[in-house]
C-alpha cells in the first residue's frame, strides 16, 4: 500500500471516536438523499399512475381544420378578417396504416382506435347528455383498465352491448341487463343492453362515458370505418411527450401526450423536484461541512507529526495528499453505508408507507441509479472537503510544528 | 552511500560532508522587527566526525541546526550538505536531498504515535520507497535490535520509556543509512543514567558505521565526550 495510503488510513483508524461521527453522519446523509428521492419518485409514480388509470399516455387525432387564408401574388392576405373554421366530426385520414405504423415507434407498447363523439342517452322519461366511445374491447383494455373498476356486470360489450359510468346509471335508474336509447349527435339511434356499470374515480367520467363496440359507435356517428382518436401506452410514462412529438412529426398527425394534457400535476411534479433537488443540496453542504471541519481539527492535532514527516522526507505534496485521501475515505465509507441504510430504510418504508388502496408507496426496488448517484456525489464531496485542510497541512512550516514539542 | 555522495561532490567538499560560508540568519525580514539570529557562522562537519554544537539558550543553536536539516534556507551565506549546494535546490530536491542524506533526532522523541516502533523506524523509507517491501522491514528489525528495542517492535511510543522512545528515534534516524545525523538535545528529556546510554549508542554508530553527528547538547560533560566541539555565542561561532 502506497506510503500516502497507510498514514491515511492510520490517522482515519487512530481517530476513533471523529472518524466514528464523521462516517456517521456521512451515512446519515447519503441515506436520507437516497431515501428523499427514491419516496419523491414514489410518490409521483404513484400519482401518476391514478391520473392514467382513467386516460391513455397519448391520444392521437386529426390535425384541426383550419381555414385557408387567400392570398393575392404578392403574399398578402385578400381577406382582411379570417373566420375559424368549424371543427367536424371527422375520421383519422388512412388511420389503418397509422395504426399499423404506430406500434413500431420506440416505446410504445400498446395501441387501441377509438370513434368518440357526443349524444343522449334515453331511459323511459329520461335523457343525458353522453359520450359515445367505441372501442375494440380487447385492446382497450390495456390502454384503460376499466375491468378492474367495474362494480356490477362484467367487462364485456358484444354487438348490442355497452358499458356505462355509475352515476349515469344511477341518473337512468339503469341496472345490468337493462336497455338503454343512445342518440347521436348525427342523430342515429340504437339500443343497448347494459352489461357493466363502472366507477373511474372521476364524477364527470363516471356521468358521461358510455363505451360500445368501436362497430356500433362508427354507425352511430356516421363514421362508417373510420376512428375518431387512436389511443396508445408507452413504456416509461415520462417519456410520453418526447414519443408524442415523435409520433406528430411521423405521422403529421396531433399527438397529446398526458403530461400536454394534465399540466398542472406536471407543474406540481416540477416544484416537488425543486424541494428535492433544493433539500439534497443542503444536505451535501452540511455533510461537506462536518467533514471538512473534522479534518480541519486533525491536521491542527497533527501539526507536529506533520513536522516529523516534512524533517524525514515527505514533500508538501504528499502530506496534503493524505488529507485528501482521508476525505475521500470518510465520503466513500459515508456512501458505502449510506447506500446500506437507505435500502434498509426503503425496505421498511415499503411496508409501513402504505397509500389508501393499501398498496405499497414506494417500492422496495429501486433503480441502481439512485445509489451511484448518491455516493459519487459523497466521495466527490468528501474529497472537495478536504481540499482546504489539505492544502494546511500542506503548507504547515515543519519548524514551528516540531520546535514546541 | 557516504562514500558514493562524497565522490560526486566537488573537489573542495571531498572528505566534508558539511560546509557553512558566512550563513547568515535573519526572521521577519524587511519588518521593523527584524532580526539577525546568526552572524555568518562558518563551520565544517567532516565524514564520520561527531562534533557537538553547544552554547547557551538563544545563542541559535536550533536555528543553525534547521538550517542544516534543509527545514529552512538561510538568508545569507553558503551552505553544502555532501558537495551540493543548498541554494540551488528547489523545495522538492530540498525534500528530497533531506530524507537521503540526513537523519534527525529530536529532543523531544517526536515519533508519530499511531505506528508501533517497528513502523516508525521505517517510515523514512517508506517515504522514499514509496511502499512497504520486505528489504526496508528487515532493516528495521535489524536497527531496532542493534539500539536494544528487539522486544518491543510492535509496540506503539505510548507503551515505552522516554529512553526506549530515544532509541526508537535513533533507528529511525539511521533507516535510510544517511552519512549525518542531526540530533537536537537528543538527551534533553531523559534521566543521567539513560542519557549517558543514549550517548554511548550514538557514540558506538558513530564509530561502527562511520555516521557523522551533529549534537546539539546543553550538557558539557556529554560535549566533552565528542571529537569537536563549536561553541555558539549570541549567533556566532566562538573558538
Amino acid at each position: 500500500m502506497p506510503f500516502e495510503w497507510v498514514l491515511a488510513l492510520r490517522f482515519l483508524r487512530e481517530g476513533h471516536m471523529q472518524t466514528a461521527l464523521i462516517v456517521a453522519g456521512t451515512t446519515v446523509g447519503v441515506a436520507v438523499i437516497i431515501f428523499i428521492s427514491a419516496l419523491m419518485n414514489g410518490l409521483q409514480a404513484s400519482l401518476a399512475e391514478r391520473t392514467l388509470s382513467t386516460q391513455s399516455h397519448i391520444t392521437v387525432r386529426a390535425p384541426d381544420e383550419a381555414a385557408m387564408p387567400v392570398l393575392d401574388r404578392a403574399g398578402q392576405a385578400v381577406a382582411a378578417h379570417i373566420e375559424p373554421r368549424v371543427q367536424r366530426l371527422r375520421s383519422i385520414d388512412q388511420w389503418e396504416r397509422v395504426f399499423r405504423e404506430l406500434p413500431a415507434i420506440p416505446h410504445v407498447v400498446d395501441v387501441s382506435a377509438i370513434a368518440t363523439g357526443s349524444g343522449f342517452a334515453y331511459r323511459g322519461n329520461a335523457s343525458k347528455s353522453i359520450a359515445l366511445i367505441g372501442v375494440d374491447p380487447q385492446r382497450y383494455r390495456r390502454i384503460v383498465k376499466i375491468e378492474d373498476k367495474i362494480k356490477a356486470g362484467a367487462y364485456r360489450i358484444g354487438p348490442g352491448e355497452a358499458m356505462i359510468g355509475i352515476e349515469l346509471a344511477h341518473d337512468l335508474g339503469a341496472a345490468v341487463g337493462d336497455r338503454i336509447r343512445v342518440l347521436s349527435s348525427e342523430n342515429r339511434d340504437d339500443v343497448f343492453r347494459v352489461t357493466g356499470i363502472f366507477d373511474l374515480g372521476v364524477r364527470d367520467l363516471n356521468r358521461r362515458w358510455v363505451i360500445m363496440p368501436l362497430r356500433s359507435a362508427q354507425s352511430l356517428l356516421d363514421l362508417p370505418g373510420g376512428v375518431t382518436h387512436i389511443d396508445l401506452t408507452v413504456d416509461d410514462i415520462f417519456s410520453a411527450e418526447a414519443v408524442a412529438q415523435q409520433i406528430a412529426a411521423r405521422t403529421g398527425l396531433t399527438a397529446d401526450s398526458w403530461m400536454a394534457i394534465n399540466t398542472q400535476l406536471l407543474t406540481a411534479f416540477k416544484n416537488q423536484t425543486m424541494t428535492t433537488r433544493t433539500v439534497r443540496l443542503f444536505l451535501i453542504l452540511i455533510v461537506a461541512l462536518g467533514i471538512a471541519s473534522v479534518l480541519v481539527v486533525s491536521v491542527v492535532q497533527k501539526q507536529r507529526e506533520i513536522g516529523i514527516l516534512r524533517a524525514i522526507g515527505a514533500s508538501p505534496r504528499r502530506i496534503m495528499k493524505v488529507f485528501l485521501i482521508q476525505g475521500g475515505i470518510v465520503g466513500g465509507a459515508g456512501a458505502l453505508m449510506g447506500s446500506g441504510l437507505a435500502a434498509l430504510m426503503i425496505y421498511g418504508a415499503s411496508f409501513a408507507l402504505r397509500q389508501d388502496d393499501g398498496s405499497a408507496l414506494i417500492s422496495g426496488r429501486i433503480d441502481a441509479s439512485y445509489y451511484l448517484s448518491a455516493a459519487a456525489v459523497a466521495l466527490l464531496t468528501g474529497l472537495l472537503a478536504a481540499v482546504a485542510p489539505a492544502r494546511r497541512a500542506a503548507r504547515l512550516d515543519p519548524v514551528e510544528a516540531i520546535r514546541y514539542g | 552511500m557516504a562514500e558514493q555522495l562524497l565522490e560526486t561532490g566537488s573537489a573542495a567538499g571531498r572528505g566534508q560532508i558539511l560546509r557553512l560560508e558566512g550563513v547568515r540568519k535573519s526572521y521577519n525580514v524587511g519588518t521593523p522587527i527584524e532580526a539577525e539570529v546568526l552572524h555568518g557562522i562558518d563551520m565544517t562537519l567532516a565524514a564520520g566526525e561527531f562534533v557537538a554544537l553547544i552554547g547557551p539558550s538563544g545563542s541559535g543553536k536550533s536555528t543553525l541546526l534547521h538550517l542544516v536539516g534543509l527545514l529552512e534556507r538561510p538568508t545569507a551565506g553558503r551552505i553544502l550538505i555532501a558537495g551540493k549546494e543548498i541554494a540551488r535546490l528547489d523545495e522538492a530536491g530540498m525534500t528530497e536531498l533531506r530524507g537521503r542524506t540526513l537523519g534527525f533526532v529530536f529532543q523531544f522523541h517526536h515519533l508519530l504515535p499511531e505506528f508501533t516502533a517497528l513502523e516508525n523506524v521505517m517510515m523514512p523509507t517508506l517515504i522514499e520507497r514509496g511502499r512497504y517491501d520486505q528489504a526496508m522491514r528487515d532493516r528495521a528489525k535489524w536497527l531496532l535490535g542493534r539500539v536494544g528495542l528487539g522486544d518491543a517492535m510492535a509496540k506503539k511510543p505510548s507503551a515505552l520509556s522516554g529512553g526506549m522512545q530515544q532509541r526508537v528515534a535513533i533507528a529511525r534516524a539511521l533507516a535510510v543509512n544517511p552519512p549525518m545525523v542531526l540530533a537536537d538535545e537528543p538527551t534533553g528529556n531523559l534521566d543521567s543514567h539513560s542519557a549517558d546510554e543514549i550517548f554511548a549508542l550514538m557514540r558506538e554508530i558513530n564509530r561502527d558505521d562511520g555516521t557523522a553527528f551533529l549534537v546539539v547538547t546543553h550538557d558539557a560533560r556529554l560535549a566533552g565526550r565528542c571529537d569537536r566541539r563549536v561553541e555558539l555565542m549570541d549567533g556566532s561561532v566562538r573558538t
